[in-house]
């Protein structure tokens, strides 16, 4: 080895000892925990190799409930918030006055700390001894009916979480949403301007058509991430989140490993490996329908 | 034709277009803000004051302190905060030190593979933290290393699309500026720090804010490492102190507790708002 | 469509706030376009042209005056409602939709009773399509055509909703050298046989005269000239004029009328009878030289240039603008120069005066 290969060796190598040992060696290890039957926590011995880990986990009911529930998320939230994001840009897009002020509003959600601002959710629309909550009352005006949102019925609960994870996730979403709109050329707008086009058509046969490579990007990467949902649920509904019918796949993985119910790193594997199966051939599937219609 | 008609019907449509994009972005702001603002205005409520609210008022006529000196004497609020602040500095440290000398690799040095590594590097990118999550718990548990900041720290270090992020912005600088370095007799090492980190800055200062961000935020693998509560991140703190907290429903010093853990990203994002807009916009890593 | 600009002003307000007066791209204009004429706007870079046809299309509001379609008021009329169809300098081709869609794009904005069915589209489509020669191309997308292809779509998008005047902004400054001069041929055409009102944006001083009506010169928003190309050709308003037009540009010198007689230097060039005294530019055209031994008017031979039917004679001149004067005479005047001194007489009518102090034109 010339001396220059191994000085460029020497700077990557923190980096690639901190990735093999943390990302590339588990990724390896994963598939091989999920294969090893009957693996003991204590003694790190297993009895044998096969699909029983993954059998188990298709039968549990915790994890019925959470695929369930994982699906319902991912169903309403991406494209609610992809929607509701493209809507907020669109007008982001069209003002001048107070744009930078309401830019900088909207953002701040991201850098908050989820556990956190979801715990004030939860205040929002909890029923307490002492008040029915604030959305209640709001609620109220309109004569509906205090509901229990976090302790009541599961679609008030999932209403609540799938809520929560749009006002997190939408952040993202618009900011990389008007980085797209102001990149298209101002000369279609005139183009279009002059031939007395209406602003929906300007939408939807300009807009939407030139930015929509970043659209797809947004929805890709939102099934990805709605599928990993996880501490917005916690935030809401607390730690033990099988009790209240709200786990989701990451949850039952991490329960898998830890805390009462831990201790099953094999099932734990199991369900992670079906999880990255689901994202993946979502993500395949999301790929072929952009090339069809994705316009560049 | 009637112009003058059209203009004005022109004219009118164009200002209840505008009208209805500004009450309808007013509107999503107020969503936005409500919660930061229901919770700052009831970590001011007293106890009290506030359970003998059926209908929560909008605002307080006598705030009071109390809840955020509960936040640090009923519950270990300050032992979270200055754990994760131990956390979140030396994680964010090792961080920017490994992927500075990564991207360098990467992005100035000819090495036999470098082009084959950086390629393994781009596909890790895509590999999601909850399939490496389970092994790393193994690992940290059998060295020992739970409930230790050594183990809390150490899987977090890396980030492969910092890494990338930099190397892009390495990458930009000419490469006269190596060779005449090269040809007055300027080290590697001293030309990194003295010449391509100085140029940098920018994008090093959006990476070292947004791995803070990450840090701070950092809930599932805390929660996994630690069961001791000395080792509580604010996140599991939180999360703690809803669950065992205050003894009751104490929701005022809750708030007062989500306030001083939300407050310093606040602080941090208003400082550099525009750094971290633009670096998430490239390919954030929440949504 | 006949337009007529009355006092038009457009000023744009100035970016920092040190300067309180903005930047005047529009100065005062008053125009008359009679129907169906094809207008040449013509002006070196950033004279305002532009500005001016975005004025006509509505796409910006002027700062002051009226614009009249036809007699009526379309000032603050919005584009969308003035019937101009516009072809954008990059040509605005929709990238996602194929040829056929980008011409129908117009018509398919009709709503209410103006509504189209899908027929009359198609054969309007074709009709325009036909009419720009791309009619075997209308399932393309933009990317997989040629500049000049681009273009005629563009033109048939413009053309395709009937507009009462179409506007194109520089549409020849994307092709090349070519192309330019089969698409100039190709403008004309099209406006010929669709007789709509055109006006047209170009630096290029050839380009303008070779196929317009009427053209309009302007430099720094103020209107400079508007006549026949040839009429401002042969007689210009002032230098700028004189010196805009013409390939090769006019030869222009320091002189002075002195006792009715047009100096330059010490040498006599041209009777000035009843011209006051005073100092003036002389603006002389290539071919507005002839050789005569026993003429005062002497120049330093450089070159020669010989380009078949006629020569250039590149020459120096003490009190000449430019470092050479350039000089265009028949080819069988070839023997007639040596080497040094070469003598010309001037033609009148091929020799304009502008007075120093005001850039006036003095006719003599």
């Amino acid at each position: 080895m010339k001396n220059n290969d191994l000085k460029g060796w020497l700077y990557l190598l923190p980096a690639i000892i901190f990735l093999g040992v943390f990302l590339v060696y588990p990724l390896i290890d994963v598939f091989i925990y999920s294969f090893e039957e009957g693996y003991n926590f204590a003694s790190g011995t297993y009895s044998g190799v096969g699909g029983f880990n993954f059998a188990y986990v298709l039968r549990d009911p915790y994890f019925l409930q959470a695929l369930k529930n994982t699906l319902i998320l991912v169903v309403i939230t991406v494209p609610a918030s992809t929607a509701l994001a493209l809507l907020i840009s669109v007008g982001l897009s069209s003002i001048k006055a107070l744009k930078n002020l309401f830019q900088t509003v909207y953002f701040l959600p991201y850098v908050t700390n989820t556990l956190a601002v979801g715990l004030v959710f939860m205040i929002l629309f909890k029923q307490t001894p002492y008040t029915n909550g604030f959305v209640n009352i709001v609620l109220g005006f309109f004569g509906v009916a205090p509901i229990d949102f976090i302790g009541g019925p599961y679609w008030a609960k999932m209403l609540v979480l799938c809520l929560y994870t749009i006002w997190v996730v939408i952040p993202f979403k618009i900011i990389v949403l008007t980085g797209a709109i102001a990149s298209v050329n101002p000369i279609y707008y005139n183009a279009a301007k002059v031939d007395g086009t209406s602003r929906w058509r300007v939408f939807t046969k300009i807009t939407l058509p030139m930015i929509s490579p970043t659209v797809f990007y947004l929805i890709i990467t939102g099934f990805i991430g709605a599928f990993k949902a996880y501490s917005d649920a916690v935030a809401l509904f607390g730690t033990d989140l099988n009790a209240s019918e709200m786990n989701t796949i990451v949850g039952y993985i991490y329960d898998m490993l830890y805390g009462n119910s831990g201790g099953y790193p094999s099932f734990a594997s199991a369900a992670a490996v079906i999880l990255f199966v689901i994202v993946l051939t979502i993500t395949c599937i999301n790929l072929l329908v952009s090339k069809k219609h994705v316009h560049y | 034709m009637d112009y003058e008609k059209i203009e004005k019907a022109t004219e009118r449509r164009k200002k209840a277009v505008k009208s209805v994009t500004y009450v309808f972005l007013t509107l999503w702001a107020i969503v936005v803000l409500f919660p930061f603002y229901w919770m700052v205005l009831t970590s001011f409520k007293g106890y009290g004051a506030y359970n003998s609210e059926w209908v929560p008022k909008l605002y307080t006529l006598s705030p009071t302190l109390q809840n955020y000196k509960d936040a640090f004497t009923e519950v270990p609020l300050g032992d979270y905060f200055i754990n994760t602040v131990i956390f979140t500095l030396i994680t964010t440290a090792l961080m920017v030190v490994i992927t500075v000398l990564a991207a360098f690799a990467f992005s100035r040095l000819q090495f036999y593979g470098r082009d084959l590594v950086f390629t393994i590097f781009l596909t890790l990118m895509m590999i999601p933290g909850e399939l490496v999550v389970i092994t790393n718990f193994v690992t940290i548990t059998n060295l020992d290393l739970r409930n230790t900041f050594t183990g809390l720290i150490l899987p977090s270090v890396t980030s492969v699309f910092y890494i990338y992020l930099l190397k892009e912005n390495f990458a930009q600088i000419p490469n006269e500026l190596y060779y005449a370095a090269k040809v007055d007799g300027t080290s590697d090492l001293r030309y990194l720090l003295k010449v391509m980190v100085p140029i940098c800055k920018p994008t090093i200062v959006t990476v070292t804010v947004l791995k803070v961000i990450e840090c701070w935020n950092s809930y599932v693998w805390p929660r996994l490492i630690t069961d001791d509560a000395a080792y509580f991140l604010v996140s599991n703190g939180i999360q703690e102190i809803r669950e065992n907290g205050f003894g009751r429903d104490n929701i005022p010093a809750m708030m007062a507790s989500v306030v001083v853990i939300s407050l310093p990203l606040v602080v941090l994002f208003v400082i550099f708002r525009k750094k971290i807009m633009a670096g998430v916009s490239r390919g954030g890593m929440k949504g | 469509m006949k337009v007529t600009l009355q006092n038009l002003t457009k000023i744009y307000p100035s970016r920092s706030k040190k300067e309180s007066k903005g930047v005047v791209a529009v100065n005062d204009f008053n125009i008359e376009i009679a129907d169906g004429q094809l207008v040449g706007l013509l002006g070196p870079s950033g004279c305002g042209k532009s500005t001016m046809l975005n004025l006509l299309s509505g796409l910006q509001k002027p700062t002051g005056g009226k614009i009249l379609f036809d007699g009526d008021d379309v000032t603050n009329l919005p584009p969308e409602n003035r019937g101009v169809g516009l072809v954008f300098q990059s040509y605005a081709l929709y990238p996602h939709l194929t040829v056929k869609q980008n011409i129908t794009f117009p018509l398919e904005n009709r709503r209410g009773k103006d509504k189209l069915s899908k027929d009359e589209m198609n054969s309007m489509a074709l009709e325009a399509a036909k009419l720009v020669q791309i009619e075997s191309l209308m399932d393309r997308k933009p990317g997989e055509l040629s500049g000049g292809q681009q273009q005629r779509v563009a033109i048939a998008r413009a053309i395709v909703k009937k507009p009462r005047i179409l506007l194109l902004d520089e549409p020849l400054s994307n092709l090349d050298a070519r192309l330019r001069l089969q698409t100039r041929e190709e403008i004309r055409r099209i406006q010929r046989s669709t007789g709509i009102t055109t006006v047209f944006v170009t630096h290029d001083q050839e380009e303008a005269m070779s196929i317009s009506d009427l053209i309009i010169v302007m430099k720094d928003g103020v209107l400079q000239q508007v006549g026949k190309p040839q009429e401002v050709y042969d007689n210009p308003g002032n230098l700028f004029v004189a010196k805009f037009l013409g390939t090769p540009p006019v030869n222009t010198f320091d002189g002075y009328v002195k006792d009715g007689g047009l100096y330059i230097g010490e040498e006599r060039v041209l009777d000035a009878a009843g011209v006051e005294d005073c100092d003036v530019n002389v603006a002389i055209r290539p071919e507005g030289f002839e050789i005569n031994p026993q003429s005062a008017f002497t120049c330093t031979v450089d070159r020669v240039e010989v380009m078949g039917r006629d020569i250039s004679i590149v020459s120096t001149h003490e009190f000449s603008h430019n470092p050479l004067v350039r000089s265009i005479i028949g080819s069988e005047n070839v023997n007639d120069v040596t080497e040094g001194n070469v003598k010309f007489d001037v033609k009148k009518n091929k020799t304009c005066i502008f007075r120093k102090d005001t850039d006036e034109r003095i006719f003599f």
